[in-house]
């Protein structure tokens, strides 16, 4: 059975290397600053104690005065799993720097959200929509959507 | 043992026997001069079962419905009742349509089986398009009628009649094989009423 990380232990496992990445935790994720997410990602999938090389995957929360996006890690040689999240503020040019280099399987994930959710990741290496049509009028799972 | 020659008396090699079956020859050669006919009386009530008179309407009508060829358009989920409906135990085959065609161009009847997105829908209109006239649309379930559940949604077309004329609705979340192939009934006996128009080569055409 796979482990699953807490976010205290989350928490603990990146403050240990990037003590001012983690803005505050809660039982299920740790909550890191947006600018530190390559820098822990690279971290959590490279070091040999870690090495979550899975990206199982990503989601984004509206929560009206902010996004959340949600990135959730296993480590199929530790059998652990973790979740890890990044806030965005504001509703327009929201922007999030790219997993794809860390991981292929992002690619598709990241789409989706920036399709319904209207976050942009830069670093991505072909972002446009995946589900709606190109020209479609605003972002569907965005909470004012109507 | 010694053989007696005297009295000739092998049974079957008497004269009078001998005699008697020539007789019988030509007796019989005698009898047989004249051809027996052939049995062929029942040909003719064989030919007279065979021809039936009709019309043309009602020939063609028949062909174009005990034939129906479905083209591959399953977007969602009741494509599965639509699969059990073909299988074994409800035998779609009994209707003369056991054959699912690849290529629309082979094709007489669309089968909508399931929801539609707006993005898909270019991909339909365009199976659609290809399938060679006379042509029949049977929509699937509740999505194909009117959208279903989705019928306010952004992305989902609310029934395929949005996109090219519909024949018989089968409703259903999804429908039972029952229901579809009460359907596939209703079509059928709609093509039992259509008119075949005959196009005749005019003479004032060059």
């Amino acid at each position: 059975m796979t482990l699953i990380l807490t976010g205290q232990d989350t928490a603990k496992l990146i403050a240990a290397r990037f003590p001012e990445a983690v803005i505050e935790f809660d039982s299920r994720a740790a909550i890191i600053k947006s600018e530190y997410l390559l820098k822990v990602a690279g971290f959590l999938k490279n070091s040999p104690e870690q090495a979550f090389t899975y990206l199982t995957d990503i989601t984004s929360v509206d929560y009206y005065d902010y996004f959340e996006v949600v990135y959730r890690l296993t480590s199929l040689e530790k059998n652990t799993s973790l979740a890890l999240k990044v806030r965005c503020y504001g509703r327009s040019k929201l922007q999030l720097p790219s997993v794809t280099g860390l991981w292929k399987g992002a690619v598709f994930m990241e789409r989706e959200i920036f399709d319904l959710m209207g976050i942009s990741f830069t670093g991505h290496p072909d972002l446009k929509r995946i589900f709606l049509w190109e020209g479609f009028n605003g972002h569907p799972l965005r909470k004012d959507y109507l | 043992m010694e053989i007696d020659n005297r009295s000739g008396a092998c049974p079957y090699n008497s004269r009078s026997q001998d005699l008697s079956e020539g007789l019988q020859v030509a007796a019989l050669k005698d009898n047989c001069e004249n051809v027996i006919p052939d049995p062929d009386a029942w040909l003719d009530a064989e030919i007279k079962r065979n021809i039936l008179l009709t019309t043309v309407d009602w020939a063609v009508d028949w062909a174009k419905r005990s034939s129906l060829w479905t083209t591959v358009c399953f977007p969602a989920c009741c494509a599965f009742e639509f699969i059990a409906t073909a299988a074994s135990r409800y035998d779609i085959s009994r209707f003369g349509m056991e054959i699912m065609r690849a290529s629309p161009r082979q094709a007489d009847l669309m089968i909508t089986a399931g929801t539609l997105t707006w993005k898909m829908a270019p991909q339909v209109k365009r199976i659609y398009d290809q399938m060679a006239e006379p042509k029949w649309v049977i929509a699937m379930g509740a999505c194909a009628c009117s959208g279903g559940i989705f019928a306010n949604s952004y992305s989902v077309v609310p029934g395929y009649n949005r996109l090219f004329p519909v024949d018989v609705y089968v409703p259903g979340c999804p429908p039972r094989p029952e229901g579809l192939l009460f359907g596939i009934q209703m079509l059928q006996k709609k093509i039992a009423g259509e008119h075949t128009e005959i196009r005749l080569p005019s003479l004032k055409e060059g």
